[in-house]
């Protein structure tokens, strides 16, 4: 379990199928704001195959490293949820 | 941008865009759709009017019931905690009837302001706000609120001073959001019942702000 706080990152991948990581979230750098809990992970129930329980987390990131130069206000945020298979947290 | 755009070349003699019929084939969900529901009635598993009445409760809900959880947070130190805290297990002890929604709420405060947006589909609380308009499911909105929400808000009229931290919220798995809007001034000693008519459907989203009293 990762705690508030704690910086992550996610992972930059792209398998096929229904997924929840949006793809301007994906290698990008942020910090847990909490955890939600275990939910059944949406890539298999997607398609009514057993699906086993993935923590949730509500992931921050700041408009800068979203967007870089491009950011409207590199202060602002943005949440999301962030399912554990998602996040490494050694390449934070 | 709140608005739709319809195509002005096609106007009626009162100056009302024509509707297109819908005469184009079902599609495969639409047929599938049909099919399993039609199959489901004649196994009398319901009936064509329990799935109306479905439907009309779905129609029923509207933001009168968000409205309301505002109002007590605004009124009601404890609940707001609360709300804060378990947004869901606060409005279902409130006896609204979330159904398995996992409901979030964000904050509004003097230096900071929430907007809900769900770039995968139209995550929205259905629960306590009703049905989403339909901007909320544009990929206007969709995709600029999460790169350029201060313009975005900008054309709802919502002008954030540069002091204040916009937080976006994207929708993107099982939670659904609710903003908590900041009480407004002059509204000191006002019932719940007079609150909740200050508090509209896009201050919950984050897009609009309540109503000022007067």
């Amino acid at each position: 379990m990762l705690e508030a706080g704690a910086q992550v990152r996610i992972r930059d991948m792209s398998p096929p199928g229904h997924i929840r990581t949006p793809h301007y979230l994906r290698g990008k750098t942020g910090v847990i704001e909490r955890a939600l809990g275990p939910y059944e992970n949406p890539e298999q129930r997607a398609y009514c195959l057993p699906a086993p329980e993935k923590q949730l987390y509500r992931v921050r990131f700041s408009m800068r490293e979203l967007w870089g130069d491009e950011a409207e206000t590199p202060d602002d945020t943005l949440d999301a949820e962030i399912y554990e298979h998602w996040i490494d947290t050694h390449a934070a | 941008m709140p608005h739709d755009h319809y195509d002005h070349h096609h106007l009626s003699p009162s100056g009302h865009p024509y509707r297109e019929d819908n005469d184009a084939p079902l599609s495969y969900w639409q047929t599938m759709e049909i099919a399993i529901r039609e199959i489901m009635i004649e196994k009398g598993e319901f009936t064509a009017a329990e799935v109306n009445a479905q439907i009309e409760a779905m129609d029923a809900r509207n933001p009168t019931n968000g409205a309301k959880v505002v109002a007590r947070a605004w009124d009601e130190p404890s609940f707001k905690a609360a709300l804060l805290a378990d947004g869901s297990k606060a409005t279902r002890e409130m006896g609204f009837d979330i159904g398995p929604m996992n409901l979030v709420a964000v904050e509004n405060t003097e230096d900071t302001h929430n907007v809900i947006v769900c770039t995968l589909c139209s995550c929205y609380p259905r629960n306590l706000l009703g049905l989403p308009p339909d901007w909320y499911k544009t990929r206007e909105y969709r995709s600029r609120t999460v790169k350029e929400p201060r313009k975005v808000l900008a054309e709802f009229g919502v002008d954030l001073p540069e002091a204040t931290t916009c937080r976006v919220h994207d929708s993107t798995a099982d939670m659904r959001y609710i903003v908590l809007p900041a009480r407004p001034a002059g509204t000191e000693g006002w019932s719940q019942e007079q609150l909740a008519e200050l508090v509209t459907r896009d201050s919950m989203i984050g897009t609009g702000l309540p109503k000022v009293p007067g």
